[in-house]
């Protein structure tokens, strides 16, 4: 296995954007990401794709090679492939793109993630996000993607005492953090006071409490840290890639109060990097609802079980806390463009290691960590990286 | 959404039938080909088996926000259940008050309307909870 580092980051805005299509987000993400690792299109091996439904959302599969199109690499016939693990589909991705490279298969490779969002309307974009449940024995039902993650708030209330204050106090960090990132979909600081009067999605879980529907790409270059020498002075090395699964439906697990595929995840990336939990300075996690950052935090071991909601209310995880969690704004304020969520978490670790994160920065950050999560936790993807 | 799809689930919609694997006795609901626990050795050895339809309330949302088929219908409350044989189960719980639902809350199967399909005209059914 060789050692993998992370050359180049790119990402376009997330937001509501009307005006541009599918291809256009692919191809700007994928240049920019080109132009940072200071490589040519030519360059590069193979590419993986992370994308949730495209066919859901703007009718069109197929898109790996749709993005050696854009990318206008059609010419070098190198292989491109999509993963698809719903919501962990960008961070699936990575791995897979960290596997070809420590592997020895690929020395440059490209790992993307898109999702266009906002072209369907209506209820529908829920209906697309619901398929990342069990659709025949969960969302045949009358169940939403939201309505899970009550479903583990509502446990996690009653088990711990985790009060919708402290679910709040996630959105209004996120949205702190994300008023300083100009890529995010919003630069608006809110209250508690706000998140507990937005109109209730699925109880106890409020408007305020959930992540956006959101258009975007994010792309990174991989490389073996030899090469990556050639490249740039200032590497940074994935020391673990870890991806573990669950059953898809919530009903059929073991716990509601954790996500059992991140705790493993999480568990098998500090082994493989040889660290623990506390050495870890700053983590982007998938808070695609208030509820899932407060298990994610508990899940890697930063806050003992049960605490995760007053850690937040206390401070512990905002930008000059103990543990910053999720700098960038997390998928809360800067957005959840699904299949591009996990690379976008690789985008803001990768700036925070390389002190380029301007007000966001965490002073000294050395080793960051990434955990995403498809639909209510059925894949986990966790990544621990470190400048060298 | 071809309506043959939803008829293959009908008998473990309409009457709870998940399956038993005979090797440790373990019961499943939803039904499962293999069991968990036993693997190849339970591989055709899972037997049908009838739940009661009796449990309790172990968490509960109330949907606001409904997907396109449950449109009109919010808001409604959804439950995770643990049925008293020990498997778990995502249903709704009608004819009960949004605020007398409650963890811990005994619930009993009954047989309802679920969703319409406009396009193709098919009205599907299958268990919805009240309470015991
Ligand atoms: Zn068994």
């Amino acid at each position: 296995m060789r050692d993998v580092a992370v050359i180049g980051i790119g990402m376009t805005k997330f937001g509501e954007l009307w005006e541009r299509s599918f291809r256009e987000l692919v191809a700007e993400a994928g240049i920019e990401a080109i132009i940072d690792a200071g490589i040519e299109g030519k360059d590069i091996d193979a590419m993986y794709i992370g994308g949730m439904s495209s066919g859901g959302f703007v009718q069109q599969e197929h898109v790996a090679p749709l993005a050696i199109e854009v990318a206008g690499l059609e010419d070098f016939h190198i292989p491109s492939t999509r993963v698809e693990g719903a919501c962990a589909s960008g961070g699936m991705a990575v791995h897979q793109g960290y596997i070809a490279v420590a592997s020895g298969i690929h020395d440059i490779v490209l790992v993307g993630g898109a999702e266009k969002m906002t072209d369907v309307v209506g209820t529908e974009a829920t209906n697309v996000l619901a398929s990342a449940a069990d659709r025949e024995w969960e969302a045949f039902f009358g169940m939403t993607f939201p309505g899970l993650y009550a479903l583990m708030a509502r446990y996690h209330m009653h088990k711990y005492g985790t009060t919708p204050e402290q679910l709040a106090s996630v959105a209004v960090k996120n949205h702190y953090n994300g008023s300083m990132n100009p890529k995010a979909q919003f630069n608006r600081r809110i209250s508690i006071e706000d998140v507990l009067a937005s109109p209730m999605v699925a109880d106890p879980l409020h408007l305020l409490d959930c992540s956006p529907i959101t258009d975007g790409a994010a792309a990174a270059i991989l490389a073996p840290v030899e090469i990556a020498k050639k490249y740039t002075d200032k590497i940074v090395k994935i020391i673990a890639s870890t991806q573990a699964s669950d059953t898809i439906s919530l009903h059929s697990r073991k716990r509601f109060d954790a996500l059992p595929a991140a705790i493993h995840a999480a568990k098998n990336a500090y082994k493989q990097a040889g660290i623990e939990p506390k050495d870890i300075d700053l983590a982007e996690v998938h808070d695609c609802f208030t509820i899932a950052e407060i298990m994610a935090i508990e899940d890697l071991g930063f806050f003992e079980r049960g605490k995760g909601g007053k850690a937040t209310e206390e401070g512990l995880t905002s930008l000059n806390g103990e543990i910053p969690i999720n700098t960038s704004g997390g998928l809360k304020s800067k957005g959840h463009p699904v299949g591009a969520t996990g690379v976008a978490q690789i985008n803001e670790i990768v700036s925070q290691l390389r002190g380029e994160a301007k007000e966001r920065q965490v002073k000294d950050a050395e080793i960051g960590l990434t955990h995403n999560v498809g639909g209510s936790g059925g894949t986990a993807v966790v990544h621990i990286l470190e400048v060298v | 959404m071809a309506v043959p799809r939803y008829w293959r689930e009908i008998p473990a919609r309409y009457n709870l039938i998940g399956n038993k694997c005979t090797v440790c006795g373990n019961i499943y609901f939803p039904p499962r080909a293999i069991c968990p626990i036993c693997r190849r050795k339970s591989f055709g050895k899972m037997v049908d088996y009838k739940l009661k339809g009796t449990g309790v309330v172990e968490s509960y949302t109330i949907i606001h926000v409904p997907p396109p088929h449950f449109e009109g219908e919010e808001p409604y409350i959804m439950a995770l259940i643990k049925l008293d044989e020990g498997p778990y189960i995502t249903a709704q719980i009608v004819d009960c008050d949004e605020k007398d639902v409650h963890i811990g809350m005994r619930v009993k199967a009954t047989f309802r309307r679920i969703m319409d399909d406009g396009e193709k005209g098919a009205i599907y059914y299958g268990y919805k909870f009240i309470k015991e």
